[in-house]
């Protein structure tokens, strides 16, 4: 098989990167290889609405958001294959599997990774206790409730504040479960505020910070949770424990880009952001190799993914033609204080698209603080953030024309005045 | 069903099941109990899966017997079964200078027990082959006779092909009494009663309950429980042999070691508790076996872990195997008291009880005996021709469900409709390994409940983790009710 570009990956990065990448040139071939049934990835269990603000300017629920996208790929050509597992990824060859075709490759120009990501499991996290069921992470149980209909549980704790854990705590009190609980370890939420305020505050249900799960009970299914205050090293504190009666524990303890096709690709990885190293054109370390979405880093906003995967859509799209990049500057983009990430790692200018979007995370909670983006060691940029938070992505936004001077370096930082 | 046997099995896993085996080949109806909804429910399903070489065992005693048996008829039984097995060889790393005479010791001890091919490996040996040891290396006892094993394909595999050859099992049973009458044992369950010639007791942890049934020659099993953390096959390759710190009277302390499938395992821990039903894992357990991991390698990877687990050895208080003939219960055969090295001796166990048993009854050998059992088929183990020509005319061989370990829809069907088949999601994990990667079945779990329900008929609200009240789900939502 043959395609110019071939996109692991048919949720709302692959289908954004697709489009983009047609509309940047009508004649390319262009193949989406997706792994599940259907196209739109996690968009489909996101029942709830508040997607599509910024790309639509409305309030859309999951699965119409993603319909937005999958609704133009027949106009513009593109196909895609479903139920197909890629297995390994080249610059210029991906291998699949499916049950039609068996075993199969794709000859291409270039690739662009849409895994998307996976959430840390039970035993990653290291909870004591026994192995009953009814410990779920969110993400599993919000497909179990919205794509196949049945009710993980009744009685619930939910442990992280991770966005998908606030949202199934609204979903889950709305289907007529009762969540006792949601345990964050950290002294701060891991979600959007806007979720807590919409999913937890308008239930009543608890948001105990600084707190964590240290034992499951149960035999067969779980029968109650313990949980503890932690210390400041995250450490539960004697004394502080409480037993809630509950038949179901979910997780929403963080996401992890599922790089396992990058990494035996041989694509250099970020180890702030488990994702590719990229620049500009969300290429990665590979030439002709791109990656977007949550492959990427974590996104809190589809919107946001799919303005990132047309960047890197059109990218790829461009590379195909050209084969190689234009010689030019190349500006590297570096963590200050209290910046955990960015995404990219660097700029080669000649290749930038109008503007430069930088986005990235903070590592803790700043109140009345600035973010700085300084050229080599220059203040450009001092802009005031009532509240910055590791659990929303922050951006800058820089003009084209304003990197003219071509500084070598850009640097991020965080500070209190 | 008619309820005499010949003999009886209590308990399904690698003991029950490797007695069962060998017990099939003679003309004899043969039944085996198991409380659990499957086989490989206990001690054997959580485990380090080593198949030891035979040198930590006192000599003279049975357990050095059977572990030196049962690890030379491993490899044989491997390939009849089609199970997962690697001799990799093993390493005792001795890291204080002071304690260089246990290494000797062992040494001598393994030569007694007859342990072949063993060397005694200078630090620069050691490090050579092992390259991420501690740079306290003193020196290492080497086996190459040590190996890994799929713990579950081995019971599993055990009891198809005890079962095809005519074996019956029963789950979700548990024994509640045992009376000899007129010469033959009845076995209670409760809601029936089994009659058989001769009973072999194999029930783990719970042996001492059933064997304390009929004898009066009283048995004491503890409980010794083992925390274990699973790390991601991302580290394959980090160590290369099954490594062992130097023993303790508790154990064979924390190894770290390959799997045979690629992940790193270590633990365990060793904690005398109450309880022969739930091993909970504790958080001072998981504590100490990441101290005792990194004692012995270097910059091992703790943070991949992707689950953690705890398993029951079942250490009866003269710490030794018990095969034997109970005293005073003609045709009561106690397999008690097998913890480590009960993995590596099973099929040794298997063999010697079958012995005393079919001598017992006066067993005759089947004319036909079918020894070989393959395992489900793995798509991505084919060469690419034989791969190519499954899916063509099994298309759900094309069909990736769990893509941590790429396991497709005709894998799973095939674990759920072979004989013994499974009947929940863990059933389905430890015959397909389906969940058992870095997503902990975060994605394939659904689509695996699915698959059970269609192939076995019944609703999707009725699918267990592991039988019982295990339910994955409470039932409809609100719009599907």
């Amino acid at each position: 098989m043959k395609a110019d570009i071939v996109i692991v990956g048919g949720g709302p990065a692959g289908l954004a990167a697709a489009i983009a990448a047609a509309k940047e040139d009508s004649n390319l071939n262009i193949l989406i290889l997706e792994r599940d049934r259907e196209l739109g990835g996690i968009l489909n269990q996101c029942i709830h609405n508040g997607f599509g603000l910024h790309t639509f300017n409305e309030e859309l629920t999951g699965p119409e958001y993603a319909a937005r996208f999958e609704e133009q790929l027949d106009g513009l050509g593109i196909r895609y294959m479903l139920d197909t597992m890629v297995l390994d990824v080249a610059s210029s060859v991906v291998t699949a599997v499916n049950s039609k075709e068996g075993v199969f490759t794709v000859d291409c120009g270039a690739v662009v990774l849409c895994m998307g990501c996976r959430e840390r499991p039970r035993g990653a996290l290291n909870i004591p206790g026994l192995r009953p069921a009814g410990v779920f992470t969110a993400g599993t149980a919000q497909r179990l409730v919205n794509i196949e209909g049945f009710m993980p549980g009744k009685e619930v704790v939910i442990l992280g504040s991770g966005d998908i854990g606030l949202i199934m705590a609204r979903r889950m009190t709305l289907e007529g479960a009762k969540v006792k609980a949601v345990c964050e370890l950290m002294p701060y939420s891991g979600g959007l505020k806007r979720n807590i305020v919409q999913c937890l505050d308008d239930f009543d249900i608890p948001l105990l910070l600084s707190h964590t799960v240290i034992d499951i009970k149960g035999k067969e299914r779980v029968t109650s949770v313990v949980i503890a205050e932690v210390d400041e090293k995250s450490k539960p504190v004697p004394g502080t424990e409480q037993e809630i009666a509950c038949d179901t524990l979910l997780l929403s303890c963080g996401l992890i880009p599922e790089n396992e096709l990058s990494r035996s690709a041989g694509v250099k990885i970020n180890p702030a952001t488990n994702g590719p190293v990229v620049n500009e054109s969300f290429e990665t370390s590979i030439p002709g190799v791109f990656a977007c979405g949550n492959v990427l880093h974590v996104h809190d906003l589809v919107d946001y993914v799919s303005e990132e995967s047309g960047r890197a859509g059109r990218s790829a799209a461009r590379f195909v033609k050209a084969n190689k990049a234009e010689e030019g500057p190349v500006i590297n983009i570096k963590n200050g204080n209290g910046v955990r990430y960015t995404v990219p790692s660097f700029v080669r200018l000649n290749e930038l698209e109008d503007d430069l979007v930088i986005r990235f995370r903070s590592g803790n909670v700043y109140k009345d603080s600035y973010i700085n983006v300084l050229f080599d060691g220059e203040t450009k940029l001092h802009r005031r953030k009532q509240i910055i938070t590791p659990g929303e992505m922050e951006q800058v936004i820089l003009k084209k024309e304003e990197l003219s001077g071509a500084p070598s370096e850009i640097l991020i930082e965080i500070t209190e005045n | 069903m008619d309820n005499s046997f010949d003999v009886i099995i209590i308990g399904a896993g690698v003991t029950g099941c490797a007695v069962a085996r060998e017990l099939s080949r003679f003309d004899c109806s043969v039944l085996v109990i198991e409380k659990d909804e499957d086989v490989c429910c206990g001690t054997s399903k959580a485990n380090s899966g080593i198949v030891h070489a035979g040198y930590d065992a006192k000599p003279g005693t049975l357990k050095a017997k059977m572990n030196i048996r049962g690890n030379e008829l491993m490899p044989g039984l491997c390939q009849e079964l089609d199970i997962p097995f690697k001799q990799i060889g093993s390493l005792v790393v001795c890291t204080d200078e002071a304690n260089r005479e246990g290494i000797d010791d062992l040494y001598a001890r393994g030569i007694t027990n007859e342990v072949p091919g063993m060397k005694i490996l200078s630090a620069g040996e050691v490090k050579a082959i092992e390259p991420n040891i501690s740079d306290d290396v003193v020196c290492a006892l080497f086996a190459p006779t040590a190996g890994v094993i799929c713990p579950f394909r081995l019971n599993i595999a055990l009891a198809e092909c005890a079962a095809q050859n005519g074996v019956e099992f029963k789950f979700d049973t548990k024994v509640t009494g045992i009376r000899s009458s007129g010469g033959v044992w009845e076995v209670d369950t409760g809601d029936a009663v089994y009659i058989a010639r001769a009973v072999i007791n194999a029930a783990g942890c719970h042996a001492d309950d059933i064997h304390n049934l009929v004898s009066d020659k009283k048995l004491h099993i503890t409980p010794r429980r083992g925390d274990y953390m699973l790390l991601d096959r991302s580290l394959d390759g980090f160590v290369k042999h099954v490594i062992f710190p130097q023993p303790t009277k508790m154990g064979k302390g924390i190894l770290v070691t390959p799997t045979v499938h690629g992940n790193t395992i270590v633990g365990p821990t060793a904690v005398d508790i109450e309880s022969k039903d739930e091993a909970p894992v504790t958080a001072e357990g998981l504590v100490k076996v990441q101290e005792g991991a990194v004692k012995n390698v270097k910059g091992l990877q703790l943070k991949q872990v992707i689950t953690g687990f705890s398993g029951l050895r079942a250490h009866e208080d003269g710490g030794e195997f018990i095969l034997e003939e109970a005293d005073g219960c003609p045709g009561f055969f106690d397999c008690v008291g097998i913890e480590s090295p009960g993995l590596t001796a099973c099929p040794a166990i298997g063999e010697y009880m079958a012995s005393l048993v079919s001598e017992k009854l006066a067993l005759k050998q089947k004319d036909t005996w079918n020894g070989i059992c393959k395992d489900v088929v793995k798509p991505v183990e084919l060469p690419s021709e034989e791969r190519e020509k499954l899916i063509k005319e099994y298309p759900e061989y094309g069909r990736i469900i769990c893509r941590c370990e790429t396991i497709t829809e005709g894998e799973i069907i095939d674990a759920i409709r072979r004989p013994l088949g499974a009947k929940s999601l863990d059933g389905v994990k430890r015959r397909t390994r389906a969940g058992m990667g870095r997503c902990q079945g975060g994605f394939c779990s659904p689509r695996v409940m699915d698959i059970l329900s269609r192939e076995l008929g019944v609703a999707l609200d009725s699918i267990t983790k592991s039988g019982g009240n295990s339910k994955i789900v409470t039932g409809r939502t609100k719009d599907e009710g």
